[in-house]
């Protein structure tokens, strides 16, 4: 939609709506965590399609969060397994064993997996353009003038051409979420992660968030979100996915997790939150 | 001039005070010059006779009358007068020895004082940043090694007096006559070998000392920084797979650094004038110098003086310095960065050459130009008017609009 202001040198295409083929497919196998005595992923399972958009829903403190970290390796399992497109981001399997894989090697896997924070996390000492420039240059994936135009071009994306030059403290809340989600998808990831995109934000403002997360889903990004925004999750998910006390209770098509639940904790919290 | 460096508040207050003195007594008007804003012009153009603009506090004909500070006016009044009589009677008093005082300030020994008490500052500063650099990382390292090394490295220097450290620099030579390389734990220096005494000189057991005192507390500082930093920014720089090193010095320094530089800055001028303990090792350092001279001529008080303007000179120079340098890393940190005192002074000089060419009618065309001479996105203090004050488009507006409106203040 933004091919217009593109440069020629380098290819929207690749970022603007990728091809929902064979990238982007997560798999989940019996995952579990403990922070000390504190079990917060009970033998989750879930497998996510490529180009599959799917929400995570469930109370505060139900591991939503937890399981989205893990996907990216922030977080590590104590037992299960998490690969993207067959391979494991933290791990080099040989056989049937598993080699822990050097730093350099995760952080180069880990852009597979973009992730948008709740609360933002720009750097604020940078401006919207370099928050979005930073990774694609740092990991020497592009020059800086490539960089540039891929990242004007995803500020047009989000809406917010006219804002390269600001400093995050200088925008609103869901101008910083969209900045956000440009830098995510500067690096051009197979999957994109959000964690509670919009909770952090005025109601206002909450819409322009959506609607960029909503382009995302129709050009086909694999997308896994946690969020409270239920309307949303029911237009936009393919799939929705609740957890309470880190198990998943229930799982299926919007239509029928969110209007007609079998599961008597699933009734329990649509009833408070919509 | 003193108004327009002040707090946007307080210039605010003085324009209005100074609204009020123009009012009462005319030739006072000049007052209001100090202030910017839309106050100073309507008290300008009230004095001129000009009237009919408003003062940017009037709504619907209502006149309001600023709170009058007696307790601030009569304790400025008791400052002013403690501050003159005090420059009085350094003038005056021949005891202050001006003329020594003069005679010393440039004389050659007390120069080289100087260059030495800037050299060891600029070693110490330099290698203790450094040194206190590493420690901050290694303190901060999951190595538990490393983490209690720097722990015991800082609890050691700073237990240390400093003094008793460049001391045992400077006699390392009786503990340890020789340094050299050669097989480990043995005294067998088959390699290079070294008279301790020759290797460390007074200066070098001065900047040693100075140097590792240094880095115990820079550590701190650094570590401080590092720790102010948000946890969400390392999460994020690691979800888009930044590597260790750019993670720390593009992401967690740099928004460090902001709390690093006022300590820092403080640390250095501390160190400006704690490099005299090095007269224990008779190193010849301003103080040390001015003490020399004084305790050969009797003359206490102006040698004193001569040390006091040299460290008062550097220390002047280090502070703007550190303006700079914190604005440098205040980017991104405030929405506005504020006006540097160049900028201010700029604009406050083009509000006075704008009033030099202002036409009869009051109605120069360049009237906000004082504001646009400011670096862009940043403003000199303006007014910041309880009531909502229009601007002076808006006060034109207002004037325009409704000629008739009372005169400012409504006195006549």
């Amino acid at each position: 939609m933004t091919a217009t202001t593109l440069t020629p040198s380098f290819d929207l295409q690749q970022v603007a709506t990728r091809t929902p083929a064979s990238i982007g497919r997560v798999e989940i196998t019996d995952v579990s965590k403990a922070y000390g005595a504190n079990q917060v992923l009970r033998d989750v399972s879930l497998t996510v399609e490529p180009g599959q958009v799917v929400a995570l829903i469930g109370p505060s403190g139900s591991g939503k969060s937890t399981l989205l970290r893990t996907i990216n390796h922030l977080e590590t399992v104590d037992r299960g397994s998490i690969t993207v497109d067959g391979r494991y981001i933290g791990y080099e399997r040989k056989g049937d064993v598993l080699h822990e894989l050097r730093e350099a090697e995760i952080l180069r896997r880990r852009t597979q997996v973009g992730l948008v924070f709740q609360n933002f996390n720009l750097f604020p000492h940078l401006t919207a353009i370099e928050n979005v420039i930073e990774a694609p240059i740092a990991l020497r994936r592009q020059s800086r003038a490539e960089a540039r135009s891929l990242a004007e071009a995803l500020l047009a994306r989000v809406g917010l051409a006219d804002k390269a030059g600001h400093y995050p403290r200088q925008l609103s809340g869901g101008q910083q979420q969209r900045v956000a989600i440009a830098r995510a998808l500067a690096l051009s990831p197979k999957v994109l992660l959000f964690d509670e995109p919009t909770s952090a934000l005025d109601p206002e403002l909450v819409g322009e968030v959506l609607d960029v997360i909503r382009g995302l889903a129709r050009d086909g990004t694999t997308l896994i979100i946690v969020t409270h925004e239920i309307g949303f999750a029911r237009e936009v998910a393919d799939r929705v996915v609740f957890l309470d006390h880190g198990e998943i209770l229930e799982q299926g098509p919007p239509g029928q997790v969110l209007h007609r639940p079998r599961h008597p904790r699933t009734r329990d919290f649509l009833a408070k939150v919509l | 001039m003193s108004g327009a460096v002040r707090a946007p508040v307080a210039a605010a207050d003085a324009s209005a005070s100074a609204l009020e003195a123009a009012r009462s007594v005319p030739g006072q008007v000049e007052l209001a010059a100090a202030a910017p804003g839309p106050e100073r012009d309507a008290a300008r153009d009230d004095h001129e006779g000009r009237g009919g603009r408003g003062d940017g506090r009037i709504d619907a004909g209502l006149r309001v009358v600023p709170v009058r500070h007696w307790g601030r006016w009569i304790a400025s009044l008791v400052v002013i007068f403690v501050v003159l009589q005090f420059l009085w009677s350094l003038a005056s008093n021949p005891k202050w020895e001006w003329d020594v005082f003069a005679e010393y300030f440039f004389a050659p020994s007390v120069v080289n004082g100087l260059w030495l008490t800037l050299w060891l500052t600029v070693v110490a500063g330099v290698a203790g940043f450094v040194l206190g650099a590493l420690l901050a990382v290694f303190r901060l390292s999951k190595s538990p090694l490393l983490n209690a090394a720097a722990w015991w490295y800082v609890w050691f220097f700073r237990s240390v007096p400093l003094v008793v450290q460049i001391l045992v620099w400077y006699n390392l030579g009786y503990l340890y006559p020789t340094i050299g390389l050669g097989t480990p734990f043995t005294t067998d220096f088959w390699i290079a070998e070294f008279q301790t005494t020759t290797l460390i000189s007074a200066f070098a057991a001065a900047a040693i000392g100075l140097s590792l005192h240094q880095a115990a507390y820079s550590a701190e500082i650094i570590r401080a920084g590092i720790l102010s930093v948000d946890q969400g920014q390392l999460e994020a720089a690691g979800a888009l797979g930044l590597p260790r090193r750019i993670r720390f010095f593009r992401i967690t320094l740099p928004q460090a650094a902001r709390a690093i530089v006022p300590n820092a800055f403080n640390e250095v001028i501390g160190l400006v004038k704690g490099t005299s303990v090095v007269f224990i090792v008779a190193l010849p350092e301003l103080f040390y110098t001015v003490q020399v001279i004084y305790n050969r001529n009797q003359r206490v008080i102006p040698l004193l003086l001569v040390a006091v303007v040299w460290y008062a000179l550097i220390t002047t120079v280090l502070s703007i310095a550190q303006f700079y340098v914190e604005r440098r890393f205040a980017r991104g940190a405030v929405r506005e960065l504020p006006p540097t005192p160049l900028q201010q002074a700029r604009a406050w000089a083009a509000t006075q050459w704008r009033r030099l060419g202002d036409t009869p009618n009051g109605d120069a065309p360049n009237r906000d130009a004082a504001r646009g001479c400011a670096a862009p996105g940043t403003a000199p203090p303006r007014p910041a008017p309880s009531g909502g004050a229009p601007g002076p488009d808006a006060l034109r507006d207002l004037r325009d609009r409704h000629p008739a409106t009372t005169r400012p203040g409504g006195t006549a």
